[in-house]
């Protein structure tokens, strides 16, 4: 039970790091390696409003969300838009997009020490036992779970309910239809990628109320993000959702009931199983 | 104007521009090249130990005009810094460059035992000594043998390890605790290497090790970790952690409520973060390093560091990094050049007043040094070394 319950809190961490990807890899077709660098953000906003404010980390929300948004519609607009002009494949454009955001990685990690300095930070919030089934659990764990969810479904239903989602599982599915069908594949693009961002930013507030965090980390969720989505399925919100819990349990499991130093190790085998059996990952379509 | 006005004009200039050309050699800065990680993940410890203490003692220095040179003139010190982004081979490039581009007369030594040792073969290949401060191995002696300008002063595995269990068995022998201890170490050198040197040490003191697993450097959830040591019901607690994860592991000792009477984890439970973070129920943690608090010197170091970086000092590597630059001050003002053969030569056999007290070099390693500290009254108290002064008991650690 307890390695149930450790497996489902860390898959739904994981969902945190990777659901702002999934709508800025699946849908924008931009493979974002400074991805991991706005949960850093969102974790600061966070860090500076408790430590340093006095008030509550959640007020992180706040101040990192509309941020996050804004700035990445702007690296949007006029960062990734001439790429997009000049790529002639969608194969083009992601050698192009890995290449300017691997590079915009360095540009923020240097701001962000000059912001804030290279040091540790991380404080205590909601970081007290609360029993399920007579085993402790974290409540700052528990909190981040409810979060993950509520992130999950309101995305789901965003993208399943509305016309702006159906039009962007189009696009997720095929770029090149979507214009025939008279959606603007340009400004839906722009939508995802921002929502990413804030999404990202988002779920750093909530990961910095029990993770460490520096400046220079953002690349440790880049990656973690990239393996869920790669296994899930290209734009595919389920398939992250699934590959994010699966990720989880099988860490818990390996953890619990094998050895805590393998868990890296049975990560990347399942990476490597999954894509062995299902290339497109779990969820993807074949192209 | 006749000539002779012209001659003695000239003569006039040019000694003025050869006195001026001489004051100028004499002021002149000496340069000192700094390698660290700035980003990577070894940058946040850098950001507590490494770079703050390289910044007062370089204020501390020029606030007196500089280093003093044999001729009595002072040379203040320009600081060169580069980045290493926690990877080897940018250590070794970065010292390279400021061996042959920068032209720099000394490199301080670079932060963490990979990175000291890969770059250790280049500043051997220049000449340049190295006074390594955050590097622990169990190889200091073939290392000296090996490259003769490289010192060590933060200690060795093994002694660590025997501190710990020495702590730990005498706590046993008093009746205090018993002997079940919960031993978790990170999987990667250091956490590796000190639990390998962990294991018989800890048996051959008496303890009897209940669990034993190490994680993945990184790892997001040490849950699985905190609930295995718990339910083998251990007594002690020893991690051999790095920074994110001392302070993970501590968190969900506390929320599992690990109530162990002697709770140790090693690297950053010494961070002026750490009780930061825990406040209250930090206080009897033991971890690694400790200073002595009632050393007048090092009460002086952190008022200055506080005052002169903006962050607090850490009460471990930090001072003893301190240390290792007053070393090579002192080598430097006694050689009274930047001669580096002879600084080098100087740090082998001449003593230094630190901030630590009296250090010598004993086959180019300090043979006294801080083991275990813990948290007493808000202050991180050393309470085992290899022949310190000022050890305080060990207090128990009766809940969260």
């Amino acid at each position: 039970m307890d390695t149930l319950i450790i497996g489902l809190l860390l898959g739904a961490t994981y969902c945190l790091m990777a659901l702002g990807l999934t709508l800025q890899y699946g849908v924008a077709r931009i493979m974002n390696l400074a991805g991991g660098e706005w949960i850093v953000v969102g974790g600061f906003a966070a860090y500076w409003s408790f430590a340093l404010q006095g008030v509550s980390p959640l007020w992180g929300f706040a101040l990192a969300v509309p941020f996050a948004f804004v700035l990445n519609w702007l690296i949007y607009q006029y960062l990734l838009t001439p790429l997009i002009r000049r790529a002639k494949t969608r194969g083009a454009l992601e050698v192009d997009s890995i290449l300017a955001t691997f590079g915009m990685s360095f540009i923020a990690v240097g701001l962000m020490r000059m912001a804030f300095g290279g040091e540790f930070f991380n404080y205590s919030f909601l970081a007290e036992p609360v029993l399920i089934f007579g085993s402790a659990f974290g409540l700052n764990r528990i909190f981040a779970a409810a979060v993950a969810i509520v992130f999950g479904v309101a995305l789901y239903f965003w993208l399943v309910r509305s016309r702006t989602g159906m039009a962007m599982r189009a696009l997720a599915l095929s770029p090149s239809s979507a214009k025939l069908v008279a959606i603007d594949v340009q400004k839906l693009s722009l939508i995802a990628f921002s929502v990413g961002g804030a999404m990202s930013a988002a779920g750093g507030v909530v990961l910095s109320t029990f993770l460490t965090l520096d400046a220079s980390v953002g690349v440790v969720f880049t990656m973690k993000a990239l393996i869920i989505v790669i296994m899930g399925g290209v734009g595919n919100l389920k398939g992250a959702i699934v590959a994010a819990l699966l990720l989880g349990m099988t860490e818990s499991v390996i953890a619990t009931w094998v050895d805590p130093g393998l868990t890296l190790a049975a990560a990347y085998l399942l990476f490597v199983v999954v894509l062995l059996v299902k290339p497109e990952g779990l969820f993807g379509t074949k192209s | 104007m006749n000539r002779r006005h012209l001659i003695s004009l000239a003569a006039l200039s040019l000694s003025l521009s050869l006195a001026g050309g001489a004051a100028n050699a004499a002021n002149e800065p000496i340069k000192i090249g700094a390698v660290a990680p700035k980003t990577g993940p070894l940058a946040g410890g850098a950001a507590v130990t490494q770079w703050p203490t390289i910044k007062l003692w370089v204020s501390d220095v020029n606030g007196r005009g500089g280093l003093k040179m044999k001729d009595g003139s002072r040379r203040p010190i320009e600081l060169i810094e580069y980045d290493d982004r926690t990877n080897p081979g940018e250590t070794i490039k970065a010292v390279e460059r400021l061996a042959t581009r920068d032209k720099a007369d000394f490199i301080i030594a670079p932060y963490g035992t990979g990175l000291n040792l890969a770059s250790a073969p280049v500043f051997a290949k220049y000449g340049y000594p190295q006074i390594a401060v955050s590097a622990i191995t169990d190889k200091t002696g073939e290392l000296a043998k090996r490259y003769p300008g490289i010192f060590f002063t933060l200690g060795n595995t093994s002694a660590f390890a025997q501190s710990v269990a020495d702590t730990l068995a005498k706590m046993v022998a008093d009746g205090k605790i018993g002997k079940r201890v919960a031993m978790v170490n990170v999987a990667d050198a250091f956490g590796i290497e000190l639990a390998q040197a962990a294991r018989p040490i800890f048996e051959k003191a008496g303890l009897e090790i209940v669990y034993d697993k190490s994680y993945p450097l990184g790892a997001q959830d040490l849950a699985p970790v905190v609930k295995g040591a718990k339910a083998a019901n251990p007594d002690a607690f020893v991690a051999w952690s790095y920074p994110p994860d001392t302070f993970g592991l501590t968190e969900l000792a506390k929320i599992e409520g690990l109530n162990v009477k002697a709770f140790y984890t090693a690297v950053a439970t010494c961070f002026p973060a750490f009780a930061g973070k825990f406040k209250g129920s930090a206080e009897n943690i033991l971890g690694a390093g400790g200073i002595d608090v009632d050393s007048a010197a090092l009460t002086g170091y952190f008022e200055r560091h506080q005052k002169v970086t903006g962050v607090g000092a850490d009460y471990w590597a930090g001072p003893v990094t301190y240390a290792s630059l007053q070393v090579l001050e002192q080598a430097i003002e006694s050689v009274g050049s930047t001669d580096r053969k002879a600084v080098t030569a100087q740090i082998k056999a001449g003593s230094f007043k630190t901030v630590l007290g009296d250090w010598k070099f004993k086959n180019q390693v300090i043979e006294q040094f801080w083991t275990v500290g813990q948290w007493q009254g808000g202050k991180f108290v050393g309470v085992a070394s290899t022949g310190k002064a000022g050890e305080k008991p060990v207090q128990l650690k009766n809940g969260w």
